[in-house]
């Protein structure tokens, strides 16, 4: 019987507590964040946000750009032109991913805590990985177009520094994830750390490894797309002249192949992912 | 002949094993006992090199081990063949990729980056299963397999390291009876057959008295008992993992993991 009493005192108690707590006092430096964070939302909102009459000036602009843009041209010279652009676009994401994994690996390894053969020197890599994810792909295109010129090679480029960016640390979480009780087995064996990352780290992380993969190449046909933006080669480059030259007609055909094509490739992905499970 | 001699092993403040001079023998058969936390772990980490001594040395047939880096710390490791309580197979792999993983330390760089084994290492790698009765699940997953299933196993991936002694940490404190016993047997005619010095790490006193040669028998980091089983009085044991609380002593069928049907009954699977 004694348990229900006390633990309604208990109750009570922390009900009395709750009581005081609910008004906290706020110290005078939160406060002042605050105020300060309330102040640049509402100047942000005044400089960038679309003002309602903006919004409705705008809207009979987008259905008469729409009715520009419908239907999408279908002239068989241009379709082919563009089919022939939409190769090189996937040309750009699938080799620019290939590379950009075979470079990932090495580089994972060497940035891995414990699995990597440098005892100190993993953050130099991990350091270079966060360089090239951090900068943003259209500045790595830029870079590259001045670089190497401009079209393809421009385009695939930016691919192979953007998925060492995005694989290089998702790899190496990955062996850093790998089951650690057979490493110290091996290590207990006699084996190199190169010895390791062949025996049991790679077959464990695999899975992990070849999805990381796939996301990539979804990320790199995405991103492929706009690199003609930039005169990096591909589809964009296409897109960019059509708006430039007002052929909208041209560039909704263009618009809607891209969408095709994404489509297709994030269904290929989903596929072979469920095959990897 | 393992010679260890005025080792210790400091983790900050704690003395995980504080100053052990012990001489064993080649092709003895010794159990280390003591409770948790006595440091018998980290000696036969200490013996393996993967931890180094805070002090002292371990010489093997004259070798400083202690001393030892690159490749002979490597070749070192690989005769010197160590089982883990919990089996630390690859579990992806097949039982045959496990046990060839014992050879790893002779391969250079190219062969181990394509696992490639010679037909001699395969064929060792058979017969090393086929000793301990696991040849029909040499192309099973690792992971599918029974825990001493697995444990036969990696003790089959030590017997193709050919190795000079070897190092078993609580191989079978996480088995059944039946699966301890089978592996205990394994353990011991290894010892006797092929002359492997075996340190095994025990938790159960009847285990050890059953099987092993000598016991060495550690608290708090230091040797309290060296000698033969007979000679491990029931004060020593008191005195060992300090029951205060308990007035009746140690009933060592309680911590009992053997039965004595299982090694009867088993005698076809056992090791030839």
């Amino acid at each position: 019987m004694s348990a229900p009493i006390a633990s309604s005192q208990k109750l009570q108690k922390a009900q009395k507590i709750e009581i005081y707590s609910r008004f906290p006092r706020i110290p005078a430096l939160h406060f002042a964040v605050y105020v300060g964070l309330g102040a640049l939302l509402i100047a942000s909102i005044g400089q960038v946000s679309p003002s309602p009459e903006r919004l409705w000036d705008g809207i009979p602009r987008i259905f008469n750009l729409m009715d520009r843009m419908l239907p999408p041209e279908t002239d068989p010279a241009f379709l082919v032109r563009m089919g022939w652009r939409l190769l090189e676009t996937l040309q750009i994401a699938i080799a620019g991913t290939v590379f950009g994994v075979i470079l990932s690996l090495p580089i994972a390894w060497l940035s891995a805590r414990r699995i990597s053969p440098l005892p100190f020197g993993s953050f130099l890599f991990k350091g270079l990985v966060s360089l090239f994810r951090t900068i943003p792909d259209l500045v790595w295109a830029l870079i590259f177009v001045v670089t190497v010129g401009l079209g393809a090679v421009a385009g695939t480029m930016t691919i192979v520094v953007d998925t060492i960016g995005f694989c290089g640390r998702f790899f190496a979480e990955a062996m850093e994830d790998s089951d650690q009780e057979p490493q110290v087995a091996l290590d207990a064996i006699g084996a190199s750390k190169f010895s390791i990352l062949m025996s049991v780290v790679l077959p464990d992380a695999m899975p992990s490894l070849i999805n990381t993969t796939l996301f990539a190449l979804e990320k790199a046909i995405r991103s492929s797309v706009v690199l003609g933006l930039v005169g990096a080669g591909g589809i964009g480059q296409e897109l960019k002249s059509a708006f430039d030259l007002f052929q909208y007609h041209k560039a909704s055909a263009i618009i809607l192949s891209i969408f095709v094509i994404v489509l297709i490739m994030e269904w290929i992905t989903d596929r072979l992912r469920e095959k990897v499970k | 002949m393992l010679q260890i001699s005025k080792i210790r092993k400091t983790f900050g403040e704690l003395h995980a094993v504080n100053n052990v001079t012990l001489n064993i023998p080649s092709g003895q058969m010794v159990g280390v006992i003591g409770r948790s936390g006595a440091g018998k772990s980290t000696l036969l980490r200490l013996i393996n090199r993967l931890a180094d001594p805070t002090s002292g040395t371990i010489s093997f047939d004259g070798t400083n081990v202690t001393e030892l880096k690159g490749r002979d710390l490597r070749l070192w490791r690989a005769s010197c063949a160590m089982i883990f309580q919990q089996f630390n197979l690859i579990e992806r792999m097949d039982v045959l990729s496990n046990v060839l993983v014992g050879r790893i330390a002779h391969h250079d760089f190219v062969s181990s980056m394509l696992r490639q084994y010679t037909d001699e290492e395969r064929a060792l790698a058979i017969r090393a299963l086929d000793r301990v009765g696991m040849v029909q699940q040499a192309l099973q997953r690792a992971g599918t397999l029974s825990g001493g299933q697995q444990q036969r196993v990696a003790i089959a991936k030590a017997l193709v390291q050919n190795p000079k002694i070897l190092l078993a940490d609580e191989p079978i404190a996480s088995l059944d009876p039946a699966n301890a016993t089978r592996v205990m047997d394994s353990l011991r005619t290894i010892n006797q057959n092929d002359g492997i010095t075996v340190l095994v790490n025990l938790h159960t006193l009847d285990t050890a008295r059953k099987y092993c040669d000598r016991i060495i028998a550690m608290r708090a980091g230091e040797v309290r008992f060296n000698g033969a089983a007979h000679e491990l009085s029931n004060d020593l044991v008191r005195d060992i993992y300090g029951e205060a609380g308990l007035e009746t002593g140690i009933d060592e069928s309680v911590t009992s993991t053997s039965i004595e049907e299982a090694s009867s009954s088993n005698d076809n699977q056992q090791i030839a």
